[in-house]
């Protein structure tokens, strides 16, 4: 689009600002379904109107110029609100495209020099369109990495099962990602308290894979480094025979069938000795 | 050049490295150590690595030189309070840290020497090799 | 391939980067030094930071004692959706005559300290190395965050 152009479209959004606001938000309004007021969307589509009419004002428009900045930040905006409330990416960028319709009416569609120009707008606006998907996409990106970081944290606690003993009670299917995670907190949880034993029970996991036991034998390697040792209980006979089979030496690392029997063996070797109490009656 | 500090707690000696450990001050500490384990007779060394985030190759050797040489000075030397990012590194480098005891911290530490002492072992048993 | 001093190469849209030149044990500390405000200015975790620092050092090392001493350029670098550091070490020593044999585990060289190529390589996501025997050396090395 050239600055002639440019100009006319700026003439264009300003001159007819009031009836443009309105067929546009009448554009986009019926997709609302309660995830937005009208207020609020009145209130978006006349900051993007007004950011546009600057990234038009001066010269050849560019949406990833200096004068675009405005423009692109309320679009950013307009994109990750939506995200998070839940809009479609169609219905985010409808808000945009609406723009179109509303310019369309606002020309006199007789007059080829009007046409023209229209083409050009409209070209800019589904730059902006795409602009907006682009925002709302690395939003959605972004919560789903949230939440799985929040999944991460609620799925595999450390607990303390005893002064100086923590435990990973590791549940459901462990890929490379989780299990390196769970790791390095296990091991800072390990020096937070001082404890020089963990028990990672793996009651819980249906299967491992190379990659997992060896994450599982790295850190038992890098507590050893710290200080601590680590216990793995609850290896079920298919995960016997699955790491048998891998060629993976557990060398000298104690494993115990259940839970209950790697905390006895870590009381032992803390030096408690386990005495049932006589009662009286 | 700077040194590091070594401080005398009876029968142990103890080292608290503070500051980013280039090869040269490395090595002045490895015999500052030898030197102040003989002129004591130490039983014992501890050295905390509590400050450390990085332990690379050369401080990873120095350290093991460090544990043998007590080893043949009758000694045993402890290394404590190593980061978890810096274990984790460590394996992936594949540095075993071999003959170097480690304890959480320096309480666990001089435990940990106060039962090899009294258990009439001077050193601790060889470290088990890095599984890959 | 001849070993040519740093500067831009085709990057990934990096900054201009930081040269640091490696001549003595405080080179070492002070390349481990830049390396850790660069992983902390492009988001690394701490154990990314740690990893990345730490084969900075062995590889600064390398450069010193194999490769008579050189530099190191050190930059920021982006991939549009994460960021990372790239550093990469450059001297005009004996080079390697066999890089393979180099980069396996284990591999030591007349003084017994390793050239720690291979513990190196483990701790970063890309790794190169071009060396020219009576040339030089380069390697680059770049850690991403996640």
């Amino acid at each position: 689009m050239d600055a002639d152009v440019a100009a006319r479209f700026a003439a264009v959004l300003q001159a007819n600002r009031d009836a443009l606001l309105k067929q546009w938000r009448a554009a986009t309004v019926t997709k609302l379904r309660g995830r937005q007021t009208e207020a609020e969307l009145a209130a978006q589509i006349e900051d993007v109107h007004g950011a546009l009419v600057q990234a038009v004002s001066g010269g050849t428009p560019d949406l990833y110029g200096p004068e675009a900045a405005e423009l692109r930040a309320v679009l950013t905006d307009l994109s990750t609100r939506r995200a998070r409330v839940g809009f479609t990416p169609a219905e985010t960028t409808a808000a945009v495209f609406a723009l179109k319709d509303a310019l369309f009416v606002a020309i006199d569609s007789d007059d080829a020099q009007q046409l023209r120009d229209y083409l050009a707008y409209a070209t800019f606006v589904d730059e902006m369109g795409v602009y907006t998907f682009e925002a709302y996409a690395k939003m959605r990106e972004s919560l789903i990495t949230e939440q799985a970081e929040q999944l991460l944290e609620i799925s595999t606690p450390v607990v303390k099962l005893w002064d100086g003993v923590l435990a990973v009670p590791l549940v459901g299917t462990l890929d490379s990602a989780r299990a390196q995670v769970v790791m390095e907190r296990l091991l800072q949880a390990l020096a937070d308290t001082s404890s020089p034993y963990a028990i990672i029970d793996i009651t819980g996991v249906p299967a491992v894979d190379t990659q997992v036991a060896q994450h599982i034998l790295k850190t038992v390697v890098a507590a050893r480094l710290m200080g601590a040792d680590c216990i793995i209980s609850g290896i079920r006979p298919q995960i016997a025979q699955t790491v048998v089979a891998l060629g993976i030496e557990f060398a000298d690392i104690v494993t115990k069938a259940s839970l209950a029997d790697a905390l006895t063996h870590t009381l032992r070797a803390s030096g408690f000795e386990l005495v049932r109490s006589e009662r009286a009656g | 050049m700077e040194r590091v500090p070594v401080l005398n707690l009876g029968d142990v000696l103890l080292v608290s490295i503070q500051i980013d450990l280039s090869d040269d001050i490395a090595l002045r500490l490895q015999d500052d150590l030898a030197e102040r384990i003989v002129a004591t007779g130490a039983r014992g060394v501890i050295i905390d690595i509590t400050a450390l985030d990085i332990v690379d190759s050369f401080v990873g050797r120095t350290l093991s030189t460090i544990a043998g040489i007590s080893r043949v000075l009758d000694a045993t030397t402890v290394v404590v309070g190593m980061r978890p990012a810096v274990a984790i590194t460590l394996v992936e480098l594949g540095l075993s840290l071999s003959g170097v005891a480690t304890a959480l911290n320096v309480e666990l530490g001089l435990q940990r020497l106060r039962q090899a002492l009294s258990d009439g072992t001077a050193a601790p048993a060889p470290s088990r090799d890095l599984v890959r | 391939m001849t070993v040519t001093r740093p500067g831009p190469t085709d990057g990934e849209g990096g900054e201009g980067g930081e040269v640091l030149a490696i001549a003595s044990d405080h080179d070492v500390v002070r390349v481990r030094q830049a390396v850790r405000s660069a992983a902390v200015g492009a988001n690394l975790s701490l154990v990314d930071q740690t990893k990345v620092i730490t084969a900075a050092s062995e590889l600064a090392r390398n450069t010193l004692t194999h490769g008579g001493g050189g530099h190191a350029w050190l930059c920021e670098v982006s991939n549009g959706r994460r960021t990372g550091v790239r550093v990469e070490f450059v001297d005009r020593g004996p080079g390697i005559a066999d890089l393979a044999e180099a980069l396996m585990d284990g591999f030591t060289t007349g003084t017994g300290l390793g050239l720690g190529l291979s513990g190196a390589r483990r701790l970063v996501d890309e790794f190169e190395i071009d060396s020219v025997p009576g040339e030089g050396t380069r390697v680059t090395v770049v850690k991403w965050s996640r």
